[in-house]
């Protein structure tokens, strides 16, 4: 079975090691700070005892006040999942770092995410749309889009 | 006086047989050789997500049937198991088995396809897909007897299934059974050692093991590359952990073995199959009571499974009413496809046909 890790043990490991990055450590899911998350992918992936080096599904929920950004993260060695949030405020102009130099899992993902839900992603190789075509207005997976 | 070269910029697609589909290569050539591959997509684009948002939980299952048309009942089934947990709904005993026989069936059919096009691809010019197609008709048969559909079954219930199995079908499959590794046989004497084949499939397109696990491969493709990886075994969903099966690796993570890996996936399926019809219960119900219109609680869910060409998976968020606030489908084709400019450059055009066939890929569920 693949197990769900202790977000609340993850997150004060996050935490030591990236002071101010974890926002809230619930059952389930881990929210880190946006700004701090190249950082804590990073950390995710190479420490001992973690080592997230397989990501699965990467997502974004619009939430009208702000969104919310979704990775379910898989070790494979240690057979473990962990979901990682990350919370992005603003409806103009949201942007999250990319983490395609971590997992290039994300490469589409996020290319998706940014056309359906307008959230930029920096740092990402070829922000460009995906699945619609260029010149389109608006990003109708938001919950305001008609 | 070398000879002065420049890049050429040659589209593959939209509309090319070698796509399966809307698909569109925009290729950067030296000569014959690939230096640069980008896959444009979004031709199907359908906006299944967005529709969701504006239909009850029911009404969505004929929807995740167009994703992966190619093997619709797993679609069908990883949707009805994310909703499930969500709302916390228990699916009888012989549901459950009823929905392991189907995706197993449609576990053969799909890599059927994909071997019959792939050998296709390879300039076994339509002969192997005829003989694919052979045995692909008996399983469609088998769906259509229960629920009168061919491609888009629509089968699969939050709680069960449609309706349940006429009295005809289970001597029809266990004779299914007991025919298919004969055909498979037959396959692999056709296929397996010839020259034409094995000089255009291996050692092309290699994917490095690493790779594929950093780019997120699922499915044949990631256990092609030495991954023994397979969620109905490592995190068994539904009544998998029943079974006695084996996950068969590659070792190269070439075309050959892609290819091979599904072969072998077929024997395991099939091994699964015979199980299951051994341990299913004779009588019982098929559906558990769920209200036409019900209301999850609000929440979220990630419900995955592990379909013929990699992990498929749905996001879920509830806001407690009868539609869903966020549906989101993860494509485990549209995740391989991230793996095709490693694997196609300094590759020849022909090549590029070869890997591209050797990933399996539907566009309805890349485009969605």
């Amino acid at each position: 079975m693949t197990v769900a890790v202790n977000t609340e043990e993850t997150g004060k490991k996050i935490a030591e090691a990236i002071p101010g990055s974890v926002v809230s450590s619930e059952a389930g899911s881990l929210t880190v700070d946006s700004k701090s998350l190249a950082q804590v992918s990073e950390f995710l992936k190479n420490t001992p005892g973690l080592e997230f080096d397989y990501l699965t599904v990467l997502t974004a929920v619009d939430y009208l006040h702000y969104f919310e950004v979704v990775y379910r993260l898989v070790s494979l060695k240690n057979n473990q999942s962990l979901i990682l949030k990350t919370r992005v405020y603003g409806r103009e102009n949201p942007t999250v770092p990319s983490v395609t130099d971590t997992w290039r899992a994300a490469y589409y993902q996020e290319r998706e995410i940014f056309d359906l839900l307008g959230i930029k992603f920096e740092g990402h190789p070829n922000l460009k749309r995906l699945l619609l075509w260029e010149g389109f207005n608006g990003h109708p997976l938001r919950r305001d889009y008609l | 006086m070398p000879i002065k070269t420049e890049q050429f910029y040659l589209n593959v697609g939209p509309q090319h047989p070698s796509t399966h589909g809307v698909f569109r290569l925009r290729l950067s050539l030296d000569g014959e050789v690939v230096t640069d591959v980008e896959p444009i997509i979004g031709y199907l684009h359908r906006g299944i997500e967005k529709l969701a948002e504006s239909r009850t939980y029911t009404q969505i299952i004929p929807l995740t049937d167009r994703l992966d048309y190619l093997a619709s009942m797993t679609d069908n089934v990883a949707y009805c198991l994310a909703v499930e947990k969500l709302a916390g709904i228990k699916i009888p005993e012989r549901a459950e088995y009823i929905r392991v026989i189907f995706s197993e069936l449609m576990r053969i059919s799909s890599h059927m396809m994909a071997v019959g096009f792939y050998l296709n691809d390879c300039g076994a010019f339509f002969t192997p897909v005829l003989y694919m197609w052979r045995e692909r008709e008996k399983i469609i048969d088998l769906f259509d007897m229960v629920c009168g559909q061919r491609l888009l079954y629509n089968y699969m219930r939050v709680g069960g299934v449609s309706q349940d199995v006429p009295d005809e079908f289970l001597p029809a499959i266990k004779k299914f059974v007991a025919e298919m590794p004969r055909y498979i046989g037959e396959y692999n004497q056709l296929i397996k050692q010839n020259e034409i084949f094995l000089a255009r499939s291996k050692g092309v397109g290699i994917l490095p093991k690493e790779t594929a696990v950093n780019i997120g491969a699922s499915g044949p493709v990631l256990r092609a590359s030495g991954v023994k990886w397979d969620i109905r075994k490592m995190d068994p969903y539904s009544i998998y952990d029943r079974f006695d099966f084996e996950v068969p690796t590659g070792e190269a993570g070439d075309c050959y073995d892609r290819y091979w890996v599904r072969i072998q996936e077929m024997t395991q399926s099939l091994r699964i199959i015979e199980q299951a019809i051994n341990q299913i219960p004779a009588k019982g119900p098929i559906c558990s009571e769920v209200p036409q219109f019900f209301r999850p609680p609000p929440g979220e869910t990630y419900g995955y499974i592990e379909a013929p060409k990699g992990n498929l998976g749905f996001y879920i968020v509830s806001d407690g009413s009868i539609a869903p606030y966020r549906l989101h489908i993860y494509p485990p084709t549209l995740i391989n496809i991230t793996a095709l400019k490693d694997m196609m450059i300094g590759w020849k055009v022909a090549d590029l046909i070869i890997i591209f066939g050797s990933m399996d890929v539907v566009l309805g569920e890349i485009d969605r």
